[in-house]
Protein backbone atom coordinates (compact mmCIF):
# COMPACT_ATOMS: atom_id res chain seq x y z
CA UNK A 1 0.00 0.00 0.00
CA UNK A 2 2.52 2.59 1.14
CA UNK A 3 4.76 1.51 -2.39
CA UNK A 4 1.87 2.43 -4.32
CA UNK A 5 1.43 5.75 -2.43
CA UNK A 6 4.90 6.65 -2.95
CA UNK A 7 5.04 5.90 -6.67
CA UNK A 8 1.74 8.15 -7.62
CA UNK A 9 3.37 11.08 -5.27
CA UNK A 10 6.75 11.29 -7.36
CA UNK A 11 4.77 10.19 -10.21
CA UNK A 12 6.60 12.26 -13.24
CA UNK A 13 3.87 12.62 -15.65
CA UNK A 14 1.55 14.38 -13.41
CA UNK A 15 0.90 17.86 -15.65
CA UNK A 16 -1.32 19.76 -13.34
CA UNK A 17 -0.98 21.56 -10.07
CA UNK A 18 -1.40 18.82 -7.10
CA UNK A 19 -3.83 21.33 -5.74
CA UNK A 20 -6.23 23.04 -8.03
CA UNK A 21 -7.01 26.53 -7.10
CA UNK A 22 -10.10 26.68 -5.29
CA UNK A 23 -12.96 28.61 -7.80
CA UNK A 24 -16.54 29.47 -6.14
CA UNK A 25 -19.34 27.71 -7.99
CA UNK A 26 -20.57 29.79 -10.68
CA UNK A 27 -17.77 31.84 -11.15
CA UNK A 28 -16.95 31.27 -14.95
CA UNK A 29 -20.66 31.66 -15.57
CA UNK A 30 -20.36 35.64 -16.31
CA UNK A 31 -17.86 34.85 -18.67
CA UNK A 32 -19.17 32.23 -19.72
CA UNK A 33 -22.17 33.68 -21.12
CA UNK A 34 -20.67 36.72 -22.30
CA UNK A 35 -19.19 33.95 -24.99
CA UNK A 36 -22.91 32.71 -25.47
CA UNK A 37 -23.77 36.52 -26.46
CA UNK A 38 -21.15 37.03 -28.29
CA UNK A 39 -22.15 34.20 -30.48
CA UNK A 40 -25.68 34.82 -30.41
CA UNK A 41 -24.29 38.37 -31.86
CA UNK A 42 -22.99 36.44 -34.69
CA UNK A 43 -26.17 35.05 -35.39
CA UNK A 44 -27.84 38.28 -35.67
CA UNK A 45 -24.89 39.69 -37.43
CA UNK A 46 -25.46 37.14 -40.06
CA UNK A 47 -29.39 38.34 -40.24
CA UNK A 48 -28.29 41.67 -40.86
CA UNK A 49 -25.66 40.47 -43.89
CA UNK A 50 -28.92 38.33 -45.32
CA UNK A 51 -31.05 41.65 -44.63
CA UNK A 52 -28.19 43.86 -46.43
CA UNK A 53 -27.82 41.95 -49.30
CA UNK A 54 -31.60 41.06 -50.07
CA UNK A 55 -32.97 44.42 -48.47
CA UNK A 56 -33.84 46.02 -52.11
CA UNK A 57 -35.07 43.08 -53.73
CA UNK A 58 -38.89 44.13 -53.25
CA UNK A 59 -39.78 41.69 -56.44
CA UNK A 60 -42.46 44.65 -57.57
CA UNK A 61 -44.20 44.10 -54.18
CA UNK A 62 -44.14 46.85 -51.32
CA UNK A 63 -41.25 48.47 -50.09
CA UNK A 64 -40.31 49.97 -46.95
CA UNK A 65 -42.13 53.64 -47.54
CA UNK A 66 -45.47 51.86 -47.96
CA UNK A 67 -45.32 49.21 -44.97
CA UNK A 68 -43.12 50.83 -42.16
CA UNK A 69 -45.11 53.23 -39.64
CA UNK A 70 -42.03 54.90 -37.97
CA UNK A 71 -44.28 56.12 -35.27
CA UNK A 72 -44.90 52.51 -33.89
CA UNK A 73 -41.46 52.08 -34.40
CA UNK A 74 -40.47 54.59 -32.11
CA UNK A 75 -43.01 53.75 -29.75
CA UNK A 76 -41.84 50.63 -29.83
CA UNK A 77 -38.08 51.71 -29.38
CA UNK A 78 -39.25 53.69 -26.33
CA UNK A 79 -40.91 50.34 -24.70
CA UNK A 80 -37.53 48.64 -24.89
CA UNK A 81 -35.41 51.25 -23.50
CA UNK A 82 -37.58 52.18 -20.83
CA UNK A 83 -37.16 47.99 -20.04
CA UNK A 84 -33.43 48.28 -19.93
CA UNK A 85 -33.74 51.27 -17.36
CA UNK A 86 -36.25 49.17 -15.37
CA UNK A 87 -34.28 46.21 -15.17
CA UNK A 88 -31.11 48.14 -14.23
CA UNK A 89 -33.14 49.74 -11.46
CA UNK A 90 -33.61 45.94 -10.00
CA UNK A 91 -30.25 44.91 -10.24
CA UNK A 92 -29.74 48.08 -8.29
CA UNK A 93 -32.25 47.06 -5.75
CA UNK A 94 -30.93 43.59 -5.48
CA UNK A 95 -27.38 44.94 -4.71
CA UNK A 96 -29.29 46.51 -1.76
CA UNK A 97 -30.59 42.99 -1.29
CA UNK A 98 -34.32 44.66 -1.44
CA UNK A 99 -36.12 41.72 -2.26
CA UNK A 100 -39.66 42.90 -2.96
CA UNK A 101 -38.45 46.05 -4.67
CA UNK A 102 -36.40 43.95 -6.93
CA UNK A 103 -39.49 41.72 -7.65
CA UNK A 104 -41.33 44.66 -8.38
CA UNK A 105 -38.67 46.38 -10.84
CA UNK A 106 -38.26 43.21 -12.62
CA UNK A 107 -42.17 42.92 -13.27
CA UNK A 108 -42.60 46.39 -14.43
CA UNK A 109 -39.31 45.52 -17.38
CA UNK A 110 -41.25 42.52 -18.38
CA UNK A 111 -44.70 44.62 -18.48
CA UNK A 112 -42.52 46.91 -21.15
CA UNK A 113 -41.05 43.65 -22.35
CA UNK A 114 -45.00 42.31 -23.12
CA UNK A 115 -45.56 45.79 -24.81
CA UNK A 116 -42.78 45.90 -27.17
CA UNK A 117 -43.71 42.70 -27.87
CA UNK A 118 -47.55 43.18 -28.14
CA UNK A 119 -46.32 46.54 -30.70
CA UNK A 120 -44.51 44.03 -32.48
CA UNK A 121 -46.80 41.24 -33.63
CA UNK A 122 -49.46 44.34 -33.90
CA UNK A 123 -47.18 45.52 -36.62
CA UNK A 124 -46.49 41.76 -38.02
CA UNK A 125 -50.38 40.88 -38.11
CA UNK A 126 -50.72 44.69 -39.71
CA UNK A 127 -47.93 43.82 -42.47
CA UNK A 128 -49.19 40.06 -43.61
CA UNK A 129 -53.39 41.95 -43.45
CA UNK A 130 -51.88 44.26 -46.07
CA UNK A 131 -50.22 41.23 -48.38
CA UNK A 132 -46.65 41.54 -47.06
CA UNK A 133 -46.09 37.99 -46.10
CA UNK A 134 -42.86 36.83 -45.66
CA UNK A 135 -43.29 34.95 -49.55
CA UNK A 136 -44.00 38.36 -50.81
CA UNK A 137 -40.33 39.16 -52.16
CA UNK A 138 -36.98 38.45 -50.92
CA UNK A 139 -36.98 41.81 -48.69
CA UNK A 140 -39.45 40.61 -46.60
CA UNK A 141 -38.48 37.33 -46.19
CA UNK A 142 -35.02 38.57 -44.39
CA UNK A 143 -36.75 41.58 -42.72
CA UNK A 144 -39.35 38.89 -40.92
CA UNK A 145 -36.28 36.66 -40.33
CA UNK A 146 -34.17 39.40 -39.06
CA UNK A 147 -36.79 41.56 -36.57
CA UNK A 148 -38.50 38.02 -35.85
CA UNK A 149 -35.59 36.56 -34.61
CA UNK A 150 -34.93 39.73 -32.65
CA UNK A 151 -38.23 39.13 -31.03
CA UNK A 152 -38.26 35.41 -30.52
CA UNK A 153 -35.33 36.45 -28.09
CA UNK A 154 -37.68 39.02 -26.09
CA UNK A 155 -40.06 36.23 -26.01
CA UNK A 156 -37.51 34.12 -24.22
CA UNK A 157 -35.90 36.73 -22.14
CA UNK A 158 -39.52 37.25 -21.17
CA UNK A 159 -40.25 33.54 -19.57
CA UNK A 160 -36.45 33.33 -18.35
CA UNK A 161 -37.90 36.78 -16.50
CA UNK A 162 -40.56 35.22 -15.16
CA UNK A 163 -38.75 32.31 -14.27
CA UNK A 164 -36.52 34.07 -12.16
CA UNK A 165 -39.19 36.07 -10.04
CA UNK A 166 -40.61 33.02 -9.48
CA UNK A 167 -37.34 31.41 -8.26
CA UNK A 168 -36.70 34.66 -6.34
CA UNK A 169 -40.04 35.09 -4.58
CA UNK A 170 -38.85 31.62 -3.37
CA UNK A 171 -36.21 31.19 -2.26
CA UNK A 172 -34.75 34.76 -1.97
CA UNK A 173 -31.37 36.82 -3.15
CA UNK A 174 -29.48 34.06 -2.84
CA UNK A 175 -26.33 34.25 -4.82
CA UNK A 176 -27.15 31.40 -7.13
CA UNK A 177 -30.66 33.81 -7.97
CA UNK A 178 -28.28 36.84 -8.00
CA UNK A 179 -26.03 35.27 -10.64
CA UNK A 180 -28.88 34.20 -12.82
CA UNK A 181 -30.25 37.99 -12.55
CA UNK A 182 -27.06 39.37 -13.74
CA UNK A 183 -27.07 36.53 -16.43
CA UNK A 184 -30.60 37.86 -17.67
CA UNK A 185 -29.54 41.53 -17.22
CA UNK A 186 -26.61 40.65 -19.99
CA UNK A 187 -28.69 39.34 -22.20
CA UNK A 188 -31.80 41.96 -21.79
CA UNK A 189 -29.20 44.70 -22.38
CA UNK A 190 -27.39 42.89 -25.64
CA UNK A 191 -31.39 42.73 -27.30
CA UNK A 192 -31.53 46.39 -26.55
CA UNK A 193 -28.18 47.11 -28.72
CA UNK A 194 -29.20 44.39 -31.12
CA UNK A 195 -32.90 46.58 -31.10
CA UNK A 196 -30.33 49.99 -31.73
CA UNK A 197 -28.86 48.16 -34.89
CA UNK A 198 -33.08 46.79 -35.86
CA UNK A 199 -34.75 50.38 -35.87
CA UNK A 200 -31.68 51.98 -37.69
CA UNK A 201 -30.67 49.34 -40.70
CA UNK A 202 -34.40 48.56 -40.48
CA UNK A 203 -36.64 51.40 -40.25
CA UNK A 204 -35.02 54.07 -41.03
CA UNK A 205 -31.96 53.43 -43.36
CA UNK A 206 -35.56 51.64 -45.24
CA UNK A 207 -37.32 54.56 -44.99
CA UNK A 208 -34.69 56.84 -46.65
CA UNK A 209 -32.99 54.25 -48.85
CA UNK B 1 -22.31 38.14 -1.58
CA UNK B 2 -18.93 39.95 -0.68
CA UNK B 3 -18.66 38.59 2.60
CA UNK B 4 -19.11 35.12 1.33
CA UNK B 5 -16.08 35.93 -0.89
CA UNK B 6 -14.06 37.29 1.87
CA UNK B 7 -14.18 33.62 3.61
CA UNK B 8 -11.79 32.00 1.42
CA UNK B 9 -10.51 34.70 -1.03
CA UNK B 10 -6.62 35.08 0.54
CA UNK B 11 -5.10 32.38 -1.14
CA UNK B 12 -7.79 31.79 -4.31
CA UNK B 13 -7.53 35.55 -5.50
CA UNK B 14 -5.28 37.16 -6.94
CA UNK B 15 -5.13 40.96 -6.19
CA UNK B 16 -5.03 42.68 -9.78
CA UNK B 17 -7.85 40.29 -10.76
CA UNK B 18 -11.11 41.64 -10.22
CA UNK B 19 -13.01 37.78 -10.97
CA UNK B 20 -16.27 37.43 -10.81
CA UNK B 21 -16.90 39.72 -8.52
CA UNK B 22 -15.46 42.05 -10.00
CA UNK B 23 -18.89 43.03 -12.56
CA UNK B 24 -20.13 46.49 -11.09
CA UNK B 25 -23.86 47.08 -11.43
CA UNK B 26 -23.20 50.14 -11.94
CA UNK B 27 -24.99 53.34 -9.89
CA UNK B 28 -28.14 54.79 -10.36
CA UNK B 29 -26.66 57.71 -11.82
CA UNK B 30 -24.45 55.93 -14.15
CA UNK B 31 -27.82 54.14 -15.58
CA UNK B 32 -29.81 57.29 -15.41
CA UNK B 33 -26.79 58.63 -18.15
CA UNK B 34 -26.83 56.05 -20.28
CA UNK B 35 -30.42 56.63 -20.10
CA UNK B 36 -30.68 60.33 -21.18
CA UNK B 37 -28.10 59.26 -23.44
CA UNK B 38 -30.02 56.79 -25.27
CA UNK B 39 -33.29 58.76 -25.17
CA UNK B 40 -31.06 61.88 -27.21
CA UNK B 41 -29.50 59.32 -29.10
CA UNK B 42 -32.59 57.85 -30.44
CA UNK B 43 -34.85 60.79 -31.07
CA UNK B 44 -32.34 62.71 -32.95
CA UNK B 45 -32.30 60.02 -35.56
CA UNK B 46 -36.19 59.45 -35.49
CA UNK B 47 -36.62 63.01 -36.20
CA UNK B 48 -33.89 63.44 -38.78
CA UNK B 49 -36.01 60.83 -40.62
CA UNK B 50 -39.41 61.67 -40.26
CA UNK B 51 -39.06 65.62 -41.18
CA UNK B 52 -36.10 64.88 -44.13
CA UNK B 53 -34.77 67.83 -43.13
CA UNK B 54 -31.43 67.10 -44.34
CA UNK B 55 -30.44 64.99 -48.10
CA UNK B 56 -30.86 61.92 -48.20
CA UNK B 57 -27.28 61.16 -48.22
CA UNK B 58 -26.60 62.85 -45.04
CA UNK B 59 -29.11 61.35 -43.29
CA UNK B 60 -28.10 58.16 -43.54
CA UNK B 61 -24.71 58.73 -42.39
CA UNK B 62 -25.97 60.96 -39.56
CA UNK B 63 -28.14 57.94 -38.31
CA UNK B 64 -25.52 55.04 -38.77
CA UNK B 65 -23.01 57.70 -36.67
CA UNK B 66 -26.35 58.24 -34.00
CA UNK B 67 -26.08 53.84 -33.86
CA UNK B 68 -22.70 53.45 -33.83
CA UNK B 69 -22.37 55.86 -30.49
CA UNK B 70 -25.52 54.51 -28.93
CA UNK B 71 -24.34 50.83 -29.30
CA UNK B 72 -21.06 52.34 -27.05
CA UNK B 73 -23.33 53.93 -24.66
CA UNK B 74 -25.12 50.96 -24.39
CA UNK B 75 -22.11 48.70 -23.68
CA UNK B 76 -20.39 51.10 -21.16
CA UNK B 77 -23.31 52.30 -19.11
CA UNK B 78 -26.18 49.39 -19.24
CA UNK B 79 -23.60 46.23 -20.21
CA UNK B 80 -21.07 47.99 -17.64
CA UNK B 81 -18.21 46.76 -20.08
CA UNK B 82 -14.32 47.71 -19.00
CA UNK B 83 -10.90 46.58 -20.04
CA UNK B 84 -10.88 44.58 -16.30
CA UNK B 85 -13.74 42.78 -15.80
CA UNK B 86 -13.26 39.16 -16.00
CA UNK B 87 -8.71 40.04 -16.61
CA UNK B 88 -10.14 42.01 -19.60
CA UNK B 89 -11.28 38.52 -21.12
CA UNK B 90 -14.98 40.05 -21.95
CA UNK B 91 -13.60 43.35 -23.75
CA UNK B 92 -11.09 40.42 -25.94
CA UNK B 93 -14.13 38.49 -26.92
CA UNK B 94 -15.90 41.68 -27.86
CA UNK B 95 -13.36 43.06 -30.24
CA UNK B 96 -12.71 39.65 -31.78
CA UNK B 97 -16.20 39.03 -32.24
CA UNK B 98 -16.36 43.03 -33.99
CA UNK B 99 -13.60 41.86 -36.54
CA UNK B 100 -15.52 38.39 -37.17
CA UNK B 101 -18.69 40.38 -38.03
CA UNK B 102 -16.79 43.48 -39.57
CA UNK B 103 -15.54 40.94 -42.18
CA UNK B 104 -18.45 39.16 -42.45
CA UNK B 105 -20.69 42.02 -42.87
CA UNK B 106 -18.64 43.90 -45.42
CA UNK B 107 -17.35 40.95 -47.32
CA UNK B 108 -21.26 39.76 -47.46
CA UNK B 109 -22.38 43.26 -48.98
CA UNK B 110 -19.17 43.71 -51.03
CA UNK B 111 -19.47 40.18 -53.05
CA UNK B 112 -23.00 40.29 -53.21
CA UNK B 113 -23.12 43.75 -54.80
CA UNK B 114 -20.40 42.82 -57.61
CA UNK B 115 -22.40 39.88 -58.16
CA UNK B 116 -26.15 41.65 -58.47
CA UNK B 117 -24.35 44.38 -61.02
CA UNK B 118 -21.46 42.46 -62.90
CA UNK B 119 -23.61 38.27 -62.87
CA UNK B 120 -27.15 39.32 -63.83
CA UNK B 121 -27.56 37.96 -67.52
CA UNK B 122 -28.63 41.50 -69.34
CA UNK B 123 -32.05 40.32 -70.80
CA UNK B 124 -33.19 39.74 -67.14
CA UNK B 125 -31.78 42.96 -65.74
CA UNK B 126 -34.93 45.24 -66.80
CA UNK B 127 -37.47 42.82 -64.53
CA UNK B 128 -35.28 42.95 -61.31
CA UNK B 129 -35.68 46.54 -60.54
CA UNK B 130 -32.49 46.16 -58.41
Amino acid sequence: MSATATATEIDPNVFHLEEEPHHEEGSSTMLGFWLYLMSDCLIFAMLFAVFGVLGGNYAAGPGPKELFDLELVAINTAMLLFSSITYGFAMLSMDQNKKTQTLVWLAVTGLFGLAFLGIELYEFAHLIHEGATPQRSAFLSAFFTLVGTHGLHVTFGIIWLVTLMVQVSWKGLIPANKRRLMCLSMFWHFLDVIWIGVFTFVYLLGMVR
Amino acid sequence: MSADKNDHSPESHDTDHLGHEGHNHGSFKSYMIGFVLSVILTAIPFWLVMTGVLPTQATALIVMAFAVVQIVVHMIYFLHMNTKSEGGWTMLALIFTIIVVVIALSGSLWVMYHLNTNMMPTHEMSGMGS
